[in-house]
C-alpha cells in the first residue's frame, strides 16, 4: 500500500446561491480514504452527502453550487484545479460512480451494450481508446462478472428489459468497465427491494475485495453501512459530526446526533405491552381477488394483484403487512377500502358486507375508515390549506357543527403537533413529516374506527419517521382504533405490529403473532425475507453476510 | 407496433370516408351551383350540362354515384376544365406543390433542429436567447406577412431574387420555401430545445457525464436520440400545416400549385375538383401523420418492441 | 430536502399564507417579457374597447384627393389609396381581429374542457369512444374545410367563429383529459375519495382548481393561433368582408400596393405580430409561472 491515500479531501464548502440566499451545502468536511477501504457517507437527506461525491466527480451544478473552499487530492492530484479535459479523463479511468435509482440511471433509448462501452469507445486518451469489437468483448467479461446471465445476448437489450436489481448490476458494470480506482456509490440499494439490496451489497463487497478499490457508500441506511464500511463519515447539514472506525461509530459514540440516528433505528419488537387482544374481527376479508388487465402489452395479460386472499382483522390490534413491491399489499389495502374496483370476494365491516354495499350508503361508512397515505407530497391537495383540508371531511360528515369547526381543527392540529400559526398555510410550505402530520391529522379528525396505513414512513428521514410513528400508534392506541400498517420495510412492520401478514404475488404466505414470526418463520421466502434485513450492528452484520455467501 | 400501423390504416377509412361525406353536404348544401355563375349560358344548355354531369338526379344517387366512382379509381371529371378530368388536373400540379414542401420541409428541419440544439445546449444564456428569440418572431411572423416582406426587400429593394415564378427564373424557389419553411422552423426550433433540455436534466445524463463522455458525445447521441422524438411526431402535422400554408405561398408568388387551383375551384364551385382534391389532401395528411407517428414510436425501443412483449 | 425546505418555510413565516396562486404571480412578475405582453396586450384592449371615442378620424372616413400619404403630422401611420386614416383602422381592424382571438378561444374553451374533463374523469369506455372521435376529427383536413365553408357560406363572422373554435377545441380536450387524467390518479384525489366526499365536491373542489393552470396557459396560447387563422383566412380573401375590416384583410391590401406604398403593409404587419409575440410572451410566462414542475424549488 502507498504512504499517500488514494483519496483525500480536505476542508471542502459547498455553497448554494440561489435567490432565497445562500445554503451552506457542505461545509468545511474532510476525510481520507485508502485504496482498499470502504468509507461510509451517512446523513439524512440536505446533509450533503451527495454534494459530496459530485464535487469529487467534477458533477455539481455550478451554478448554484459552488466550490467555496477546500481541496481534493486523488492519487496527490489536484482534482478541484485541474482542467475540465482532465477531470473528464479521470472520470473516465479513475473515479467512476453508481447512482441510487437505477431505473432513471440508464438511457431508455440506447441498448445496455452500447451505454456499457461508451467509455471505451470514446475514451479521451487516444491510446486507451477501444474499437467496437474489443470493448464488446470485456463488456460481456464484465456482464459476467457482476452475476448477469447470457452477457453476449443481453448487450442488445435496451434497460426496460432488465428487473431493478438486474439494472443497479448494469450499472455496477458500466461503472467499472474503466478499472477505476475509486468507485462512489450513492445510495445503490435505497430503491431496491430487501433481498434485492443484500444480493447487491455482497456484489459490491465482493468486488470491493476483488479489484482492491476504494469505496465510498453513502446511505442514509446505517443498517447497510454497517455491514460493508471500514469506516463512517456522519454529516449533519453539510458538518461533519463524526469521523471513525465503523466499530468506534456504532458502539461507542459520544456524539448526541449519532446516537440519535442510531436510536431512531426501528429495531425490536412492538414497545406497548401486549393488549388483550380482542378475538371478534373487526374487518373479514374472505376470498378477495382483484385483477388488472395489463393493457401496455400487446398480449392483453392479467396481473393477479391480490390473488384469494382471506385476512381478519381484529378490534384494536395493529395488523401488519410486508412484502416487497409488486407484491399487492398497496391493492389489498385500497381495496379493503373499496376504492379499487374487486373481481370477487367479500369484505365484511363490522358486520356489514362492504361489497353488497350501493354507492351512497358506503360513502357515509367511509366515515368510519380512513387512510394515510404513503407519499405526504401527494396526498394532499396543493391548493388547499392546512384549515381546509383538515375541516372537509368535519364538516362533510357533519362531525362538529359549524360554529365549532375552528376550534375543532385547532385541537385536532394540536394532537398531531403542528403549529397553531400555520393553520392557513399551504401544503408546499411544510416540511416532508410535517405533511405526514396533516395527513395523519385529516385521517383522525373524523375519529374512524379503522384505518389502513400504506407506507407512511417511507418516504421519510429515519428521525422523522420514529416521531411520525409514535405520533401514528400513540393516536391509534388513545382512541382504540384498529389499524392495518402497510410497509415494506420489516423493521418498521416489527416496532409497531402485533400481527402480521407476508405477502408475495397477490398471496398471503404465513400469518402470525409479529414475535412468533420473527422467532420461527415457517415459509421459506419469509426466513429469506427475514435474513435480508441488515442489521446495524457492524459485528453482527458481517456474521450475517458471511453466513449468507457460504449458505449461497 | 405492427398492430398500432394496421389499426391506425384502418381507422384512416372512416376518416376518407367522413371526409368524402362532410365535403359532399358542404359543397352542395351551398348557395349557387357550378354552372350559375355564367351568366351567359341559357336555360336549356343548362339542363343539358346538368344532365350530363348528372345533377339533375337526387342528392343521394349523386353521392352514392360519386362513392362508386371513388372506389373504382375514378374522381370524375372536371365541370370547369371540359375535358379533363380530376385525376389528370391533380397529378399536374402536385408536383409543384409537393416541391416547394419538400424544400420548405428541409428549411425547417434544417434551421429548427440547429437552433433548437444550439439553444439547449447553454440554456439561459445568449447562445439560447438569441436563436430562440429569432423562432418566437417567426411563430409570430404569419407567412403572408413574411412572404410579401422578404418579396419587398429581396426582389424589388435589394433585387437578388426573383419575386414570382416557379421553375422559370433561377434562384425563384428561394423565396418560396423561406416564406413557407420559416414558421416551422420556429416551431421544431422550440420542440427540439424543449425535448432536449427535457432529456438533458434527466438521470442518465448525468450517468454519462459520469463516465467521463465528452459534451459533444452526450448532445448529439444521449440528448438527440430521445429528444427528436416530439421532433418527428411532430412533422406529420408539420407537413399537413405546410399544404394548408401552400395555398398562401402560392398566391403570393404566383406558383401553379394544387393549393391554388383548389381556392380556385372552391370559388368556380367545382364540385368533382372540390371533392377530389380534398380527399387527395386528406390521404396525404392521414399518411403522412401515420409516417410520423410511426417514426416516433420506432425510436423508442419500449413502444418499438411492445409487440414481441419480451419483458424478461 | 429537509433543511432546504426548513429554511424556506421559516422565510415564509414573514409573508402571510402565501398560496401557489400568488406564488405564481410573483414568478410571473419576474418575468419581464411575460409582463411586458399582459401590459401590451391590456393596452391593445382598451384601444379597441374604446375605438369610436379614440380613433382620430372616422372609420369610413375618405380623401380621395389626399389618396395614399406615407406618415405625417396629420395621420400619425399614414393614408391608404381612398386616402382613409391607417391608424383608425388599424385601430378597428384590432377591434375584430381580437374579438375573434378571444371568441374563438372561448368556442374552444367551453367545448374542450368539457369535453376532455367529461372523457378523463369518466374513463374507461367512454373516455375511449370520446377520444377516439377527437383522433378521427384530429385526422380531418380542417384547414381545407374552413376554406370550404367560408367559400361556400359566404363571410360570416359567426360562422368564422364556429370554424376555428370547431378546430382549436380538439387539442384543448386532449390537454384536458391528460390533465384530469394525471390528477385522477393523485393519491391527494384518491384521500378525498376514501373521506367519502361525492363526486361533485371532489370535481370542483379538488380536480378544477388544480386543472385551471394549463388550461388557462393553453388557452393564453390559443388566441394567437386563433387570431393567425383569421388574418390567414382574411388574407386570402375568405375571412373578414369590406367595409369591415381587420388586419388580416389590411394586410392583404398592403400587399397589392407594397411596391408604391409599403407603409400600407407594414404598420397592419407590425400590429399583428406585436399582438401575437404579446400573447406569446404571456402564455410561455404564465406556462413557467404554473407549471408545477419549475414550483417545487
Amino acid at each position: 500500500m502507498s504512504s499517500t491515500p488514494l483519496l483525500e479531501v480536505n476542508k471542502l464548502s459547498v455553497f448554494f446561491h440561489t435567490r432565497a440566499g445562500v445554503t451552506k451545502a457542505v461545509d468545511g468536511v474532510s476525510f481520507s480514504l485508502n485504496q482498499d477501504e470502504t468509507l461510509a457517507i451517512v446523513g439524512e437527506s440536505g446533509s450533503g452527502k451527495s454534494m459530496i461525491c459530485h464535487a469529487i466527480m467534477g458533477l455539481l451544478e455550478s451554478p448554484p453550487a459552488n466550490i467555496e473552499s477546500g481541496s481534493i487530492y486523488l492519487n496527490g492530484e489536484e482534482i478541484l484545479k485541474c482542467s475540465k479535459k482532465r477531470m473528464r479523463q479521470l472520470r473516465g479511468d479513475s473515479i467512476a460512480m453508481i447512482f441510487q435509482d437505477p431505473m432513471t440511471s440508464l438511457n431508455p433509448v440506447l441498448s445496455i451494450g452500447e451505454q456499457l462501452i461508451e467509455p471505451l469507445i470514446y475514451h479521451s486518451n487516444p491510446i486507451k481508446r477501444l474499437s467496437r469489437d474489443k470493448a464488446q468483448l470485456r463488456a460481456i467479461e464484465i456482464l459476467q462478472e457482476v452475476g448477469i446471465q447470457n452477457p453476449r445476448e443481453r448487450l442488445n437489450d435496451f434497460p426496460h428489459q432488465f428487473s431493478g436489481g438486474m439494472r443497479q448490476r448494469v450499472m455496477i458494470a458500466m461503472a467499472l468497465i474503466g478499472e477505476p480506482k475509486l468507485l462512489i456509490c450513492d445510495e445503490p440499494t435505497t430503491a431496491l427491494d430487501v433481498t434485492v439490496q443484500a444480493q447487491i451489497l455482497e456484489l459490491i463487497k465482493n468486488l470491493q475485495k476483488k479489484l482492491k478499490i476504494g469505496v465510498i457508500f453513502v446511505s442514509h441506511d446505517l443498517g447497510v453501512v454497517a455491514g460493508v464500511s471500514d469506516h463512517v463519515l456522519v454529516l449533519k447539514n453539510g458538518h461533519s459530526v463524526e469521523l471513525d472506525t465503523t466499530e468506534k461509530v456504532f458502539y461507542e459514540t459520544k456524539d448526541p446526533y449519532t446516537q440519535g440516528l442510531l436510536a431512531a433505528i426501528p429495531s425490536g419488537p412492538k414497545k406497548t405491552s401486549e393488549t388483550e387482544l380482542d378475538e371478534r374481527p373487526l374487518v373479514e376479508v374472505s376470498n378477495l381477488n382483484v385483477f388488472f388487465k395489463n393493457k401496455s402489452q400487446a398480449k392483453e395479460k392479467i396481473i393477479r394483484a391480490v390473488d384469494g386472499i382471506s385476512l381478519e382483522i381484529n378490534r384494536g390490534e395493529i395488523m401488519g403487512v410486508v412484502g416487497e413491491s409488486g407484491s399487492g399489499k398497496s391493492t389489498l389495502g385500497r381495496s379493503i377500502l373499496r376504492l379499487l374496483p374487486i373481481q370477487s370476494g367479500e369484505i365484511i365491516f363490522s358486520g356489514v358486507n362492504l361489497t353488497a354495499l350501493p354507492p351512497k350508503e358506503l360513502q357515509e361508512f367511509r366515515k368510519k375508515m380512513q387512510m394515510i397515505f404513503q407519499d405526504p407530497y401527494a396526498s394532499l391537495n396543493p391548493r388547499m390549506t392546512v384549515y381546509e383540508t383538515l375541516a372537509e371531511p368535519l364538516i362533510f360528515h357533519r362531525v362538529t357543527n359549524k360554529k365549532n369547526i375552528t376550534s375543532r381543527v385547532t385541537s385536532l392540529m394540536n394532537e398531531v403537533g403542528l403549529p397553531k400559526n400555520s393553520m392557513h398555510k399551504y401544503p408546499h410550505e411544510f416540511s416532508g413529516g410535517q405533511r405526514q402530520r396533516i395527513a395523519v391529522g385529516r385521517a383522525i379528525g373524523i375519529k374512524p374506527e379503522f384505518i389502513i396505513a400504506d407506507e407512511p414512513v417511507s418516504a421519510l428521514d429515519v428521525t422523522i419517521q420514529s416521531q411520525i410513528l409514535d405520533l401514528i400508534v400513540g393516536l391509534v392506541e388513545r382512541y382504540s382504533i384498529t389499524m392495518l400498517f402497510i410497509s415494506h420495510d420489516l423493521s418498521v412492520v416489527r416496532s409497531v405490529t402485533d400481527r402480521v401478514a407476508v405477502m408475495k404475488s397477490g398471496k398471503i404466505l404465513e400469518k402470525e403473532k409479529t414475535e412468533l414470526l420473527w422467532r420461527k418463520p415457517k415459509n421459506q421466502y419469509t426466513q429469506n425475507l427475514l435474513r435480508s434485513i441488515p442489521i446495524p450492528d457492524p459485528r453482527k452484520e458481517r456474521a450475517r453476510l458471511l453466513s449468507r455467501t457460504e449458505q449461497d | 407496433m405492427i398492430r398500432f400501423a394496421a389499426v391506425r390504416l384502418l381507422q384512416a377509412i372512416p376518416v376518407l370516408f367522413g371526409v368524402i361525406t362532410i365535403t359532399f353536404i358542404l359543397i352542395h348544401s351551398a348557395p349557387g351551383g357550378p354552372f350559375s355563375a355564367d351568366k351567359a349560358v341559357p336555360p336549356e344548355v343548362l339542363i343539358a350540362l346538368e344532365e350530363k354531369y348528372d345533377l339533375n338526379l337526387p342528392l343521394w344517387q349523386q353521392y352514392f354515384g360519386y362513392l362508386e366512382d371513388f372506389i373504382s379509381g375514378d374522381f370524375g371529371p372536371s365541370f370547369k376544365y371540359p375535358g379533363r378530368n380530376v385525376s389528370e388536373l391533380i397529378a399536374s400540379a402536385f408536383p409543384t406543390t409537393a416541391e416547394l414542401a419538400l424544400y420548405s420541409m428541409i428549411v425547417a428541419i434544417g434551421i429548427g433542429l440547429f437552433a433548437g440544439v444550439v439553444a439547449a445546449m447553454r440554456p439561459n444564456s445568449v447562445q439560447d436567447y438569441a436563436p430562440m428569440s429569432l423562432a418566437m418572431i417567426g411563430i409570430c411572423m404569419p407567412s403572408f406577412l413574411l412572404g410579401p416582406l422578404l418579396v419587398l426587400i429581396f426582389g424589388i429593394y435589394l433585387e437578388w431574387l426573383p419575386i414570382s415564378g416557379w421553375n422559370s427564373l433561377p434562384g425563384d424557389k428561394i423565396l418560396p420555401a423561406i416564406t413557407l419553411g420559416t414558421g416551422y422552423a420556429a416551431y421544431i426550433a422550440r420542440l427540439t430545445r424543449g425535448g432536449m433540455l427535457d432529456i438533458l436534466s434527466q438521470d442518465y445524463i448525468r450517468t454519462a457525464r459520469a463516465k467521463g463522455l465528452s459534451e459533444i458525445v452526450i448532445v448529439c447521441k444521449h440528448g438527440l436520440r430521445g429528444g427528436l422524438i416530439p421532433v418527428v411526431a411532430f412533422l406529420g402535422p408539420a407537413f399537413a400545416g405546410m399544404l394548408g400554408g401552400s395555398f398562401v405561398v402560392e398566391t403570393i408568388f404566383n406558383i401553379p400549385g394544387l393549393g391554388r387551383f383548389y381556392v380556385q375551384a372552391a370559388f368556380n364551385r367545382d364540385y368533382t375538383m372540390i371533392l377530389g382534391t380534398t380527399i387527395f389532401f386528406a390521404a396525404l395528411i392521414v399518411s403522412f401523420n401515420l409516417i410520423s407517428d410511426i417514426l416516433a414510436m420506432w425510436m423508442n425501443p419500449k413502444l418499438r418492441q411492445k409487440d414481441l412483449g419480451d419483458e424478461k | 430536502m429537509e433543511t432546504k425546505s426548513k429554511s424556506m418555510s421559516e422565510k415564509d413565516y414573514s409573508e402571510e399564507n402565501s398560496s401557489l396562486w400568488k406564488d405564481a404571480w410573483t414568478r410571473l412578475s419576474n418575468n419581464k417579457l411575460a409582463l411586458l405582453g399582459l401590459v401590451t396586450l391590456v393596452f391593445f384592449c382598451i384601444i379597441a374597447f374604446l375605438a369610436p371615442w379614440i380613433a382620430p378620424y372616422g372609420y369610413e372616413e375618405q380623401n380621395l384627393i389626399l389618396g395614399a400619404s406615407p406618415p405625417s403630422y396629420q395621420h400619425l401611420l399614414g393614408t391608404d389609396i381612398f386616402g382613409r386614416d391607417m391608424l383608425t383602422r388599424i385601430i378597428y381592424g384590432g377591434r375584430v381581429s381580437l374579438l375573434v382571438g378571444f371568441i374563438a378561444t372561448s368556442v374552444a374553451l367551453v367545448i374542450g374542457v368539457s369535453w376532455g374533463a367529461v372523457a378523463g374523469y369518466a374513463g374507461g369506455k367512454l373516455d375511449a369512444f370520446m377520444m377516439r372521435l377527437v383522433d378521427i376529427l384530429y385526422a380531418l383536413p380542417f384547414m381545407i374545410f374552413i376554406i370550404l365553408l367560408m367559400v361556400v357560406f359566404g363571410k360570416n363572422l359567426l360562422l368564422l367563429f364556429f370554424a376555428i373554435g370547431a378546430v382549436e377545441w380538439l387539442t384543448m380536450a386532449r390537454i384536458v383529459r391528460g390533465q384530469v387524467m394525471t390528477l385522477k390518479k393523485q393519491e391527494f384525489i384518491e384521500a378525498a375519495h376514501s373521506m367519502g366526499l361525492p363526486k361533485q365536491i371532489i370535481i370542483v373542489r379538488h380536480i378544477v382548481p388544480n386543472a385551471i393552470g394549463p388550461i388557462i396557459v393553453y388557452a393564453t396560447l390559443t388566441v394567437p393561433n386563433v387570431m393567425l387563422l383569421e388574418a390567414f383566412l382574411s388574407f386570402l380573401g375568405l375571412g373578414i368582408q369590406p367595409p369591415e375590416s381587420s388586419w388580416g384583410l389590411l394586410i392583404n391590401y398592403g400587399v397589392e400596393t407594397m411596391e408604391e406604398y409599403p407603409w400600407l403593409l407594414i404598420f397592419p404587419g407590425l400590429a399583428l405580430t406585436i399582438t401575437l409575440f404579446a400573447l406569446n410572451f404571456l402564455g410561455d410566462g404564465l406556462r413557467d409561472a404554473l407549471d408545477p414542475k419549475t414550483s417545487k424549488d
